[in-house]
């Protein structure tokens, strides 16, 4: 009987044959926490005694969620991490250095690696074809120790994609689709497996879009293969030594099966305040919204910013409406600015953030008043998750982001390309 | 025998309902945080709840962020054990390595204020205000040694590894 990529993954790392439902002892590749789960991370490590780390080298602190510091207690929090990097000869991506998940996109992640980190969003390295899931702080600090852990073999479900996005439409809205047809614990504990010819046309900026949003199903991972677009990214990423060649087996036995056909999809956005609970663009127009954030791990890529730069070029925002944009990376940035996608967004009327988490999860950048709305391209739209519990948010693609910065009301793109 | 009062809630209960992201300032500062336990679900809980009292989840309780101070400031309020028709992942295992138990079972006809008595060995809940009888699902071993031993840390602390 053959093996999904998750049986094939841990069976690799565990040295045996991992099959779903078995518990496992992993060897982990790379186990990292950010700035709001690390202070807590480190305090377990230090309540378990442990003298070293495991893997310096495969261990991260990312400044990411409350950077640069917004107030006394976070900045005293960063150098409490600052100092335990020093301790310990982990390594540490610094306020400004980006979004944990896109720079392990960008830097460590490769096919067949397992990976932890303290942020439920760690399933966005799987679009490279790795195992990789959000754990929490003990977890995390005792794979900082032992360089291991226990794993539940996920069952998994096969998502089978087939045809090509059509104009406005974008990884967003197929991963926003699949979250409203499954519910938002309709892949609890299991893993998403994408495979299918659509794949072919899922560029890996995509892929990570797709991958980062698992776990708002419920997911312990979301996994694609590693094929030829995994290749040219990693060669893009000066990488190409981490390429492997990565598939389920044909013979794989999955739990269900769900079709996607890309060629269907239109512009799709989640209301408040459930991700699954979805509608098309369309049939939202004239809701008013207040603030336009365009960024993320899970939007905050160049294919993004280019995408919200060819709209805006030569329109000006909705005057009343603010508009936020976050790069997910220094990467990201310097591409865009050498694109000239941050100069057109900044005549277009927005507010560039350093690379980070930004407005995301309501600490600093972008906090909203009691009563707004907000369009945003990240992942989450829970009650309170911007700040005020009195607020709206309403989650799309960076396309429909930008046509509703153009109008002040959440909008179709198509209607504006 | 856990014995208390159930505090009962809906499906979908997120990270963010039980300690939301604005807060994090206090991260590292647990009594303060404490305060703020299941704010955007239930203003006054914190002042409610008494040491013993179960929360009683509907459908996915706990989805949303890794962020371990979700269990943490509930375990911290006393709370000994929830009660739920299903669990997110990561937050499942973050309550059961701080030594909180999490047990799935038909929560359906338990109501707020109900009087709960929970048998931990016999996996059996008796809700005294209704008769009910209910019983939960075993845990894997794994997480009922980690539980035995009062959470992750002191486990391997104990053992050394898994």
């Amino acid at each position: 009987m053959g093996k999904t990529l998750a049986e094939k993954i841990l069976s690799l790392k565990s040295g045996g044959d991992a099959r779903a439902g078995d518990i496992v002892i992993a060897q982990v590749d790379l186990a990292f926490a950010q700035d709001t789960t690390g202070p807590l991370t480190i305090r377990q490590f230090q309540a378990g005694k442990f003298e070293r780390l495991a893997n310096p080298s495969k261990t991260v602190l990312f400044f990411d969620h409350a950077s640069p510091s917004p107030n006394r207690e976070l900045a005293n929090d960063h150098q409490f991490m600052r100092r335990f990097a020093e301790e310990t000869g982990c390594k540490i991506s610094d306020i400004g250095g980006g979004v944990c998940h896109q720079l392990v996109a960008e830097s460590f992640a490769k096919p067949g690696d397992v990976i932890v980190g303290a942020d439920s969003h760690t399933v966005t390295a799987g679009a490279l074809g790795a195992f990789a899931t959000g754990m929490g702080s003990s977890d995390v600090a005792i794979v900082f120790a032992l360089g291991k852990t226990w794993f539940r073999v996920p069952e998994s479900l096969k998502i089978l994609v087939s045809g090509e996005m059509g104009r406005g439409v974008m990884a967003k809205d197929l991963v926003l689709q699949l979250i409203g047809t499954i519910g938002a614990d309709g892949a609890t504990y299991k893993a998403l497996e994408f495979k299918g010819e659509g794949l072919k046309s899922l560029k890996l900026s995509d892929r990570l879009t797709v991958a980062n949003m698992a776990v708002e199903a419920g997911a312990k991972a979301g996994l694609f293969p590693a094929d030829k677009v995994t290749r040219d990214y990693l060669n893009h990423q000066k990488r190409g030594e981490d390429y492997q060649p990565l598939a389920a087996d044909s013979d794989a036995v999955y739990e269900s099966q769900i079709n996607i056909n890309l060629t269907a999809l239109e512009p799709t956005v989640a209301k408040p305040h459930q991700v699954a609970n979805i509608a098309l663009a369309r049939e939202l127009k004239g809701i008013k919204i207040d603030q336009v954030f365009i960024g993320t791990c899970t939007n905050g890529r160049l294919e993004d910013i280019a995408t919200a730069a060819k709209i805006m070029k030569g329109r000006k925002r909705h005057p009343p409406t603010r508009f936020i944009i976050a790069p997910a990376s220094p990467q990201v940035l310097l591409d865009a600015i050498s694109a000239g996608y941050i100069r057109t967004l900044v005549e277009a009327g927005a507010v560039i953030m350093p690379p980070g988490c930004a407005a995301c999860l309501g600490l600093h950048q972008g906090v909203l008043a009691d009563g707004e709305s907000c369009l945003s391209t990240a992942n989450r739209n829970f009650k309170g998750r911007m700040g005020s519990p009195e607020a709206f948010i309403y989650l799309g693609s960076p396309a429909t982001a930008a046509a509703t910065a153009i109008t002040g009301e959440i909008t179709d793109p198509r209607e504006v390309m | 025998m856990l014995k208390g009062r159930a505090f009962k809630f809906g499906d979908n209960i997120s990270t963010d309902h039980i300690i939301p992201g604005r807060y994090a300032y206090l991260r590292s500062n647990l009594p303060e945080l404490a305060k703020h336990v299941m704010e955007d679900a239930d203003p006054d809980f914190a002042t409610k709840v008494n040491k013993g009292d179960f929360i009683v989840g509907g459908a996915n309780f706990g989805l949303g962020s890794s962020r371990e101070h979700a269990p943490l400031v509930i375990k911290m309020a006393g709370v000994s054990a929830i009660l739920t028709k299903s669990v997110a992942r990561i937050f499942f295992r973050n309550a059961v390595n701080l030594g909180l138990p999490v047990l799935i079972c038909d929560t359906g006809g338990i109501d707020d204020g109900d009087e709960l008595e929970v048998d931990l060995a016999k996996g059996t809940v008796y809700d005294k205000t209704n008769g009910e009888k209910l019983t939960f699902d075993r845990l894997p071993k794994v997480m009922l040694d980690i539980l035995a031993r009062g959470g992750l840390v002191p486990y391997i602390q104990k053992y050394g590894d898994f």
